[in-house]
């Protein structure tokens, strides 16, 4: 038996949506099947999955604060990966935004206004620019691998900002322990319907950064030129568009949007800093970017439908007893099966029995 | 197999329904959130231990699920709630990281009873809880003093908080107590567990003539390279003596067993209060592994010390201490306050570190 | 034995499963597919080793294992980028997620056991010269392996004929196919070598460096392999300097803990990684050389149109 991919003349549009449809079915029968041999009953447990997350409101809040940065993040990866600029450290620009942002409510702690927040805000960005700056002229400049950089350059930030919370900026009321001082009132994102949870403005903002985005993409001439330079270098040289500016443009604007989640978690949801400052938000934030078909509309769905197995797993574990490890086994099938799927988009699959047919076709 | 029917028996309890919870033989339902995996092989695996042995202690009296992996910040205060909603009477979160998370989370919801270990905010509804290791650590530096022929040990730390320098400066003052020239050389691995990494400052270690290692990070990874070189070494969080059978000198074993028990039958009797607990080896939270591959005469001296140090005789932070620059700690006889110590963040005389600022 | 030969050996088993897991990812990336699962093959690879190793009591089956596990894994990626023709990025990442959450699954029962440890070779005589004799000659067995591995991928891939093959299909899969060379068959095999390398790395993990099975103790090991694949500008002979430059500036940095010198630890941790930036950056300064070797086709799926 051969399986032979067919390409489709066009992207079929119903494929767009019905293939991580489909995808998400087949993991859910793998999923029964497993949770089956594991002895745990199939419908309770993708019952726990997917529907209690969202079965109370206080829950749907803890949704919308765990998508925002995934959400934020993979919107601004999108525009990395679409013009061939493999920013992969996003995890490391979101740690120096957050540091940048935190800096002045604990550097300054006596300044309590209105203008804190949002200049909190500005500063995660430009701290998040700043450090997606680096990779950027490393290969503008010397053409080094941004790959690796961007990688290599979230393990120094992690230690920047372990050293930082445990040195210099470690909480003087705090015994000592590794935490900085707590945010005071203006330094916090404020929450948006605190009696029914606790998410706050930032998933609004998330939303919004994520649809401009799109928008730019779709019908701006800079959205054209990521795209040219992505598809076809040759014909952006020949249209005067520039590939190194380009360079600079998507990891400046990935690296801010990585920048602005890092502030929002923690002015947000935190309200300190402490030695982590996100459990690996910005390296499911490039599946989120995948999954989303590398369009940031596309990542509001990844970031919600991500969010949702993340939370689902602490739900199965909580109301079922099923292991952490089962729930990310689960997990990452249904990232293999969405995946897999996303082919029917580009192609028909033919199987074909016996010896393949050479020049048949 | 006996993990699949306890989980087949929650989703039995389960599907009978939160309609059953009025229910007087209803089973209690006691939950516990871990920050790592429950085979860690140290911290969290120490945390489960004891909550099998409390879930074996009321049978099915109570129930007992868990979480694990649940990553320190934000994210655990959704775990926290999510357990509150699902009808537990007593929660016990079992790492530092989670502290502000569950007194926010203890705020919303003051019929729930919290249990945080190793913080230091307590309120209505929220104990603290934790445990003196540096009560045992006294001890390995005796050990080490007495059994060392260099007079150098090497201590493998993974993060500098408080606990760990704690126990970092009760080796040391043990170690004084027998030789006061006894050296002592840190190397910080900054993370909890990383096997590869915690063999290579063992190694480092060894090279640079320690013959003696201790360690306050989780894996059995030192005490391998301990063996293989034919040192001795001392186990951290659980017994450790499989990794080294005629290397392991002895080691602090967490049991939080007995507490888990006491706190739950407080509960049950309606005597729960909330509380700052910070028990060691005399309430047995703490204990020593046996004392093996030492001499009779340095076993007896560490039986003798522990003994003291159970009947409240001994207590490791007592002066003359000096601290690192050699100005004075703690006058002849004055004790150490338990304030002090939970934010201790400066070594004694004799550690040839410096402890970042 | 002295200090010197003691830090080297250290710098040697440090060096080793980087080299192997980067060496395996190396041939993958030459055929122009890029496997950002190194990570989740690996650590596979260390509890498939661990486990069988334990159960059989040998752990030269257990290395088998090890192998066997890394291949199936990479077979998973396989089937995804190369049959259907997905995403290499993120199948790559989602890969590292599985393989991390099935380990620790399979691993379960075996955490905190101690494992068998295979055993470093002795020669009469030889083991015993000062200075070189434990270096090279009384290691564990994989350590020669992974040497030779550097020498035979490098003569495969600039000797042979297949392997000139298989960088052709790097640059151009499209004039490749044109010439009749079967595309898909080549890459498999490529990414089932990558898979079997990255096990074997693994392997060494839980069989060598530190013979016990814990959850994730690759501990970030497949994502330094696979930058160093990037470090060696896909060169074997880089791949082989980065190794042991990397595993030099980390025991480095222990030592000087040890001595007591005051410089914060996390820098001394982060030391390794900037380290890796800066001789990328000196090294992609030669602009030339650093182009000839990059796969064109790296990341890019391909699809016999017929």
């Amino acid at each position: 038996m051969r399986l032979e991919l067919i390409k489709r003349s066009a992207p079929a549009p119903a494929m767009r949506f019905l293939s991580p449809l489909l995808g998400l079915f087949l993991a859910l029968i793998a999923g029964a099947i497993m949770f089956s041999a594991l002895g745990k009953a199939p419908d309770r447990a993708l019952y726990a999955f997917f529907i209690e997350p969202i079965s109370e409101m206080w829950s749907v809040h803890e949704l919308l604060i765990k998508a925002a940065p995934l959400i934020l993040m993979g919107a601004g990866l999108c525009i990395c990966f679409q013009s061939n600029n493999w920013n992969i450290g996003a995890e490391g620009q979101m740690i120096v935004g957050a540091i940048f942002g935190a800096a002045l409510p604990i550097l300054l702690p006596d300044v309590q206004n209105f203008l804190i927040l949002p200049l909190m805000l500005i500063f995660g960005i430009m701290g998040g620019m700043l450090y997606g700056f680096i990779p950027a002229l490393l290969k503008a400049k010397f053409k080094t691998n941004e790959i690796l950089t961007s990688l290599m350059l979230v393990y120094v930030a992690q230690m920047l900002l372990d050293w930082i919370v445990r040195g210099p900026w470690r909480n003087p009321e705090g015994l000592n322990f590794p935490e900085s001082r707590r945010f005071h009132e203006w330094a916090r994102i404020p929450e948006m319907m605190p009696a029914d949870g606790r998410a706050n403005w930032g998933f609004v903002i998330a939303i919004v950064v994520a649809i401009a985005l799109g928008v730019m993409l779709a019908k701006s001439l800079k959205g054209f030129e990521v795209k040219v330079i992505g598809t076809s270098p040759k014909a952006a040289q020949f249209a005067g568009f520039d590939a190194k500016k380009m360079i600079f443009f998507s990891f400046l604007l990935a690296g801010g949007c990585a920048g602005l989640a890092g502030i929002i978690e923690v002015a947000g949801a935190t309200g300190q800093l402490r030695p982590t400052v996100s459990p690996g938000y910005g390296f499911t934030a490039i599946i989120v970017a995948y999954l989303g078909r590398l369009n940031p509309i596309g990542a509001i769905v990844a970031g919600l439908v991500l969010a949702l197995t993340y939370l689902g797993g602490e739900a199965a574990q909580i109301s079922l007893g099923l292991s952490d490890k089962i729930a990310r086994v689960f997990q990452g099938l249904i990232l293999f099966f969405v995946l897999a799927c996303d082919t029917l988009i580009l192609y028909k699959i033919r199987l074909s029995f016996g010896a393949a047919q050479k020049g048949a076709a | 197999m006996k993990k699949l029917l306890i989980g087949l028996a929650g989703v039995a309890a389960m599907s009978l329904g939160m309609a059953a919870s009025a229910l007087a033989e209803d089973p209690m339902k006691v939950c516990f959130v871990y920050v790592g995996s429950k085979t860690d092989g140290g911290w969290t695996q120490a945390h489960d231990i004891g909550r099998q042995e409390l879930q074996a202690h009321f049978g099915d009296k109570i129930e007992t699920p868990f979480i694990e992996n649940v990553a320190e910040g934000p994210q655990a205060e959704g775990v926290i709630e999510r357990f509150a909603r699902s009808g537990c009477e007593l929660i016990f979160t079992t790492s530092f990281g989670f502290m502000d998370q569950t007194m926010a989370v203890a705020e919303r919801f003051p019929d729930v009873k919290f249990e945080h270990a190793t913080g230091y905010k307590t309120s209505e509804n929220v104990t603290s809880y934790n445990s003196r290791f540096y009560e045992g650590r006294y001890i390995l530096g005796q050990i080490a003093a007495k059994t060392s022929e260099k007079g150098v040990a090497g201590y493998i730390g993974s993060f500098p908080i408080p606990e760990v320098v704690q126990g970092i400066n009760a080796f040391t003052l043990g170690a004084q107590s027998v030789n006061p020239d006894f050296k002592l050389k840190v190397v910080w691995v900054n993370s909890w567990f990383d096997a590869g990494k915690e063999a290579d400052a063992a190694k480092a270690l060894i090279d640079q003539g320690v013959d003696i290692l201790t360690q306050h990070t989780d894996s059995t990874a030192p005490m391998q390279v301990a063996a293989e070189r034919g040192i001795k070494a001392f186990g951290q969080a659980s017994d450790m003596i499989a990794a080294g059978p005629e290397t392991q000198l002895t080691a602090i074993v967490d049991t939080w067993g007995a507490y888990y028990i006491k706190r739950v039958q407080d509960v049950m009797d309606g005597t729960w209060e909330s509380q700052s607990t910070w028990d060691g080896l005399a309430e047995g939270i703490l204990e020593m592994a046996p004392y093996t591959n030492m001499p009779d005469d340095v076993k007896a001296m560490a039986e003798a010390t522990e003994a003291a140090i159970v009947s409240g005789e001994l207590k490791p932070f007592t002066g003359p201490v000096n601290k690192q620059d050699g100005s004075v700690w703690l006058a002849e006889g004055e004790e150490a306050e338990d304030g002090v110590l939970l934010g201790l963040n400066f070594y004694v005389e004799g550690v040839d570190d410096q402890l970042p600022q | 034995m002295g200090m010197t030969e003691a830090i080297l050996l250290t710098i040697a088993t440090a060096a080793t499963p980087l080299l192997i897991a980067a060496i395996g990812e190396l041939v993958v990336e030459r055929s122009g597919v890029l496997n950002l699962g190194v990570e989740g093959m690996m650590v596979m690879g260390a509890v498939g080793g661990f486990v069988i190793a334990s159960l059989t009591g040998n752990p030269w089956i257990g290395v088998l294992a090890a192998i066997a596990l890394g291949v199936i894994t990479s077979l998973l990626f396989a089937f995804l980028t190369l049959s259907l023709a997905a995403n290499q990025v993120a199948t790559g990442l989602s890969l590292t997620i599985l393989g991390l959450g099935v380990s620790s699954l399979m691993g379960e029962q075996f955490v905190g056991q101690a494992g068998k440890k295979l055993g470093n070779l002795d020669f009469p005589f030889l083991t015993d010269l000062p200075l070189v004799g434990p270096l090279l000659f009384g290691q564990d067995p994989i350590f020669y392996i992974s040497i030779a591995l550097v020498f035979g991928v490098s003569w495969f891939l600039f000797r042979t004929r297949v392997g000139l093959t298989l960088r052709s299909i790097g640059n151009n899969h499209h004039s490749a196919h044109a010439l009749g060379i079967p595309v898909l068959r080549y890459r498999y095999l490529a990414v089932m070598f990558g898979g079997a390398c990255a096990g074997l790395a693994g392997g060494h993990l839980s069989l060598v460096y530190t013979p016990q099975w814990v959850e994730n103790m690759t501990a970030g090991r497949g994502w330094i392999a696979l930058a160093l694949v990037v470090f060696a500008s896909w060169r074997p002979a880089r791949v082989l300097a980065g190794a042991y430059l990397f595993g030099a500036v980390s025991i480095g940095q222990l030592h000087a803990q040890a001595l007591g010198i005051a410089v914060p630890s996390q820098l001394l941790t982060a030391l390794p990684f900037l380290a890796t930036i800066v001789v990328l950056v000196l090294i992609s300064q030669n602009v030339r050389a650093t182009l000839i070797n990059t796969p064109a086709m790296l990341g890019r799926p391909f699809v016999p149109d017929r």
